[in-house]
């Protein structure tokens, strides 16, 4: 049931029509609970069908590109996750998220563009990779580094042509409930699918990434398969996973976190340790892994030590009210 | 088959103490994953919760006839819940601010839910403390209305727990729920002991 993502070598549209492939969803609700069993045993985290990618190494320094700091184990990065759609369990991604189906996949573009439009998987994969060693810092105080694969967002919105009155971007995560077990919990109070959104300028710049892989590999679905949005100088909950919709508009979106809590959860949600959360000090992170013995505390920098990249894009900005 | 309250005694003992244990394993083995802290926070977190409520129960389990022998256990168990509570205290000191003293003062203030939770070890330090039979001779009629203030601890934890919930809210309205049962259990029985008191002297 679980089919896993593979880059296809041919057209996904000679591989399966759609009318097909809608067919076989049928087949499979009709066999029903009996192929249950078989396909949670299958859910195994261990599985591993990650692809191998072609890319660039990563480059500039300068840009913030790259990162000398230790990475962090990529069994880690696989194994710790926040992504709702499959429970809150720091494990539970992990552990289903490879009921979901990441092949076909498509992204559907459209709002203030001229020419609105779907992106499938192979255009997507089509995009000429880079490697970015970013640090990833959640608001939850942790923070990781990682190796991710992908191209900057502005070469993706570029083929839609935003017009000028694109200001804001707004982002939506899959939803499908079938597929994603958190999303049917009765106690949930996110209002799914899950929606993020940018500033036009923080979309368009250069670190801004549309990440389609990790540590050389396509991205395990716990991670945001296929493909997951990185802002590096924002809290992780910024970098919205398994995007299927991208909207052009022209006023600011609204965005799930936001509309749970927003004394808590800002749109800018920019690092910042001076600006501080209700929940969690910000002022320190634990960079993961950690231990006991030493929880690797570290000083929180400035949108993630991105400043010097980002800082511009806020200038004039009173970052305690635009938090 | 009849087991001797000793024994039982032991076997709750080692019930009790078999989540430290565990913990002390996955420590041990890296079995925490790569943020321990967090884990361990949650972990005893939970278990001084489960224990408090589990020592709430004695008392109503041995008045509905379940369990005659329940209150032999009381303390143990409480002692326990106090026990996870401070590893919870000392994880969140070492591994969340670094026994930074300004840092523990600014999450006090700022965070009411970490000042929840440290109110909810606070009440339980005077019962912890005055748990001997020594204190408990001492302290006479005193000790009963101390030991009253196991209520607002765990009323303290449930609201620590429930203020931190943000998407998934079930987890933190099961403890609610749970408190909730147990407290009403006994303002019922008081408001029927009262009536019942009224009625006669009228």
């Amino acid at each position: 049931m679980a089919s896993r993502f593979k880059i296809p070598h041919i057209a996904s549209s000679e591989i399966t029509s759609e009318t097909a492939y809608f067919n076989r969803r049928e087949l499979i609700k009709v066999a029903g609970m009996a192929a249950v069993p078989t396909a949670l045993a299958g859910c195994s985290s261990a599985e591993s069908a990650e692809t191998p990618l072609d890319f660039a190494a990563a480059g500039d320094a300068g840009a913030g590109f790259t990162t000398s700091e230790a990475l962090t184990p990529e069994g880690d990065v696989k194994s710790y996750c926040n992504f709702y759609e499959f429970g809150t369990d720091k494990g539970d991604p992990a552990k289903y998220a490879s009921e979901m189906t990441t092949d076909p996949w498509s992204i559907e573009v459209d709002g203030m563009v001229n020419k609105p439009g779907k992106l499938n998987l192979e255009d997507i994969m089509g995009f000429e990779l880079e490697e970015r060693i970013y640090r990833f810092r959640c608001v939850e105080a942790w923070s990781m580094v990682v190796p991710w694969i992908g191209f900057p967002l502005y070469k993706l919105l570029e083929k839609f042509e935003p017009t000028s009155d694109a200001k804001y971007v707004e982002f939506r995560t899959l939803y499908r409930r079938s597929e994603m077990r958190g999303t049917r919990s009765f106690t949930n109070i996110i209002d799914w699918p899950y929606r993020e959104g940018l500033r036009m300028d923080e979309a368009m710049h250069p670190l801004t990434l549309m990440a389609v892989g990790m540590y050389g590999k396509t991205l395990p679905n716990q991670n945001g398969a296929p493909i997951r949005l990185v802002v590096p100088w924002k809290y992780g909950f910024k970098s919205i996973k398994s995007v299927v919709q991208i909207r052009l508009t022209s006023k600011q979106p609204d965005t799930s976190w936001q509309a749970l809590a927003a004394s808590e959860y800002g749109f800018y949600s920019n690092v910042n340790p001076e600006v501080d959360h209700p929940r969690w000090s910000q002022r320190y992170e634990r960079r993961l892994p950690s231990t006991l013995l030493n929880p690797n505390r570290i000083p929180t920098q400035k949108f993630n030590g991105y400043e010097e990249q980002v800082g511009a894009l806020y200038a004039g900005m009173d970052l305690s009210k635009y938090y | 088959m009849k087991i001797g309250n000793r024994m039982l005694w032991l076997l709750l003992f080692l019930a009790a103490l078999a989540p430290f244990l565990w913990l002390v394993f996955l420590a041990q083995g890296g079995g925490l994953g790569p943020d321990p802290a967090r884990e361990l926070m949650h972990f005893t977190g939970e278990w001084a919760l489960y224990l408090l409520a589990f020592t709430l129960c004695l008392t109503p389990m041995r008045r509905l006839g379940l369990w005659s022998r329940a209150l032999r256990y009381r303390r143990m168990m409480g002692m326990f819940a106090f026990f996870y509570g401070c590893l919870h205290l000392l994880g969140f000191a070492q591994l969340y601010v670094g026994w930074s003293g300004a840092l523990i003062a600014e999450e006090l203030l700022e965070r009411p839910y970490i000042l929840a939770g440290f109110l909810g070890w606070l009440f339980m330090l005077p019962l912890a403390i005055t748990s001997t039979r020594g204190w408990q001779r001492r302290l006479g009629r005193k000790w009963v209305s101390l030991h009253k203030l196991v209520y607002p601890a765990a009323i303290a934890g449930v609201v620590h727990v429930f203020w931190q919930a943000r998407s998934d809210i079930g987890e933190a309205l099961l403890y609610v729920a749970i408190v909730t049962v147990l407290l009403a259990y006994r303002l019922v029985l008081r408001l029927r002991t009262e009536s019942q008191r009224r009625a006669q002297t009228a």
